[in-house]
């Protein structure tokens, strides 16, 4: 397993969950973000679009817009502001190449 | 006649004192906030199944913390309240709104702009590695989530704030490998005489630096960013001191921060004249000293009108609801008016001291190199902004987002706009204030595909 990112440092003692994350389980607690969720199982979020790198997020308060994740069907997720949940399936690219880009 | 409806934007300390102050009148104003709780950014709350306490969280503000969420919850029955709900655009007196995929568009007699800030940032070469992150971000992991963004961090940039959640980080148990600031120590000196006017203040920054010391974090002010360094992730950090030399620590993390930004978009949208305020080199809506803009029936209050931290944020909440209120023809304390104007100068006075002994690094800026990413979005580096300055000639922001597309993409400029204007004003050769800023556009932020057809209010 590729190492985390972030580091609990308190409130470890909440529910598990787990999701998918493209089709790979990953473990959380409830209570996380979608962004904490992944990161605190793995190193990155997504690939930029532009082709220089991964990335992992940037402002955690919504405004970088650096977190989108999408869902099956194709709706794009801001990873920071939105809650993880039991079950919940993501993926780190749109579905389709033709979603994207999405304009602003 | 019924009563007018006042759209309070923002429900942090300025958005929450403006709705107390309102409905202490008798209103029942419709409070709109994209989080899905109430308390902004300083006192921004930690989902319902957390349990750190209120000490825990907030330190020095744990009592203003606990108060401004009191205020609020105490309002529930009082007032429209409207969380994860994003303000998209204002036309006219109406405000578009949307939640949960729904499009809202709502009439107003008066909108308070309540809309905070975020982190100003300068680019630095490899800021856009997996590992770094703004100083704001960093904070909420923490506060939000109880999540360090590394193991082992370095907090680069300047600011109150720097030493503060670097303190915050070392307390919580997470490595601080340095703290980073671009701003020389004599700078903090020349700021005294401001700074004084609020000694609580004043000594906790001088306490923070002391813990920090104590822990022996590595604290150097005057230092150059040279590079974030790393193959796919952050390794380390490189920077020069004063003294000329180089250095090089490694980390995994760096949280990177240069003060705040205002949130003006919905003003700019609403048609507010802006003023470009010296001290700070930014754009601000032009306002009265009660929160009234150029535009009637438009008010702004707190960081989203002009940063002055969040004891200020509730002051200017409340003035700019009275002036609101007194606009709408309503009988308001002449006395009690003047009273937050006395202590909203108190709070610009400090604010002249941190702009002094915090200075944006725009020396820095306008000599990054050529490769470095400016536009974190769209991958646009500082090269490309300056060919565009010279080979098309952009003569300002909005001409060079249009050729660059600088500014253009999905953050829409609140992570480069600052940058980018330094760097057209450096190639131009011209006054910072003469090469414009980056208009707003609506959606203020990018919405949803799916969103539905609007419902008029
Ligand atoms: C990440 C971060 C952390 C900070 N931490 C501290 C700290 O620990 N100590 C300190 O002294 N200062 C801190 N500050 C400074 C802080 O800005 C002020 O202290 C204070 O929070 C300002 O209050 P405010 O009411 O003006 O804005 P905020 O508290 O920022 O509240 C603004 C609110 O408006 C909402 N909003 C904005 N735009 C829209 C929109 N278009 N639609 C819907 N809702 C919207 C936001 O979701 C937010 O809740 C921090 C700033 C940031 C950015």
């Amino acid at each position: 397993m590729q190492t985390a990112r972030f580091k609990r440092v308190s409130e470890q003692d909440r529910n598990p969950i787990r999701l998918l994350i493209d089709g790979q389980v990953v473990k959380a607690l409830d209570g996380d973000s979608l962004l904490v969720a992944v990161l605190t199982s793995g190193p990155v979020l997504r690939q930029s679009e532009f082709g220089d790198g991964s990335r992992a997020g940037f402002c955690l308060m919504g405004a970088c817009q650096d977190c989108w994740m999408w869902t099956a069907d194709g709706q794009r997720i801001r990873a920071c502001t939105t809650p993880a949940r039991e079950g919940m399936s993501v993926l780190t690219q749109p579905p389709s190449e033709a979603l994207w880009p999405i304009p602003a | 006649m019924a009563d007018p409806r006042i759209i309070v934007v923002g429900a942090g300390p300025a958005g929450v004192r403006a709705a107390e102050c309102l409905v202490e009148a008798g209103l029942r104003p419709i409070v709109i906030d994209e989080a899905s709780f109430s308390g902004g950014q300083i006192y921004r709350r930690q989902p319902r199944n957390f349990t750190r306490s209120y000490e825990s969280l907030y330190g020095f503000d744990a009592a203003k913390a606990r108060a401004l969420h009191g205020a609020f919850d105490g309002l529930k029955d009082a007032v429209d309240y409207r969380p994860d709900t994003l303000a998209w655009n204002i036309a006219g007196n109406v405000l578009h709104t949307v939640s949960d995929g729904v499009a809202r568009a709502i009439e107003f007699d008066a909108a308070i702009l309540a809309t905070g800030a975020t982190d100003r940032l300068a680019p630095i070469k490899g800021w856009t590695l997996p590992g770094s992150y703004s100083l704001g971000g960093s904070q909420i992991a923490l506060k939000a989530q109880a999540c360090g963004i590394g193991a082992r961090v370095v907090f680069m940039g300047t600011g109150p704030l720097l030493y503060l959640v670097a303190y915050q980080y070392a307390k919580a148990g997470v490595e601080v490998a340095a703290v980073l600031d671009t701003s020389p120590l004599s700078a903090q000196a020349k700021a005294m005489a401001d700074l004084v006017v609020r000694p609580d203040f004043l000594a906790r920054g001088l306490y923070f630096r002391a813990q920090l010391m104590a822990r022996r974090v590595t604290v150097r002010n005057g230092i150059t960013p040279i590079e974030v360094i790393g193959q796919s992730s952050v390794e380390g950090v490189r920077y020069r001191t004063a003294d000329g030399r180089e250095h090089r620590i490694e980390c995994d993390a760096v949280a990177m921060g240069f003060h705040l930004r205002s949130e003006t978009q919905l003003a700019d949208l609403a048609g507010c004249p802006f003023v470009f305020d010296e001290a700070t080199g930014q754009w601000r809506p032009e306002k009265d000293g009660d929160g009234r803009t150029g535009r009637p029936g438009i008010y702004v209050a707190g960081d989203g009108a002009k940063v002055l931290g969040a004891d200020a944020a509730e002051t200017a909440g409340r003035l700019a609801a009275l002036a609101a209120m007194k606009d709408l023809g309503r009988s308001v304390e002449e006395a009690e008016m003047d009273r937050l104007r006395g202590k909203m100068r108190r709070f610009d006075r400090f604010r002249r001291g941190l702009a002094t002994a915090f200075p944006w690094p725009a020396g820095l800026v306008r000599q990054v190199e050529d490769d470095v990413i400016v536009c974190r979005c769209e991958v646009i580096t500082a090269g490309q902004i300056r060919e565009t300055a010279c080979a098309k000639g952009a003569p300002e922001m909005n001409r060079t987002k249009a050729l660059s597309r600088v500014g253009m993409g999905r953050c829409q400029g609140r992570f480069c706009g600052s940058a980018a204007a330094e760097i057209l004003a450096e190639v131009r050769g011209r006054d910072l204030s003469e090469v414009g800023r980056l208009r707003g556009q609506a959606p203020v932020k990018p919405l949803s595909v799916s969103t539905i057809v609007e419902k008029a209010e």
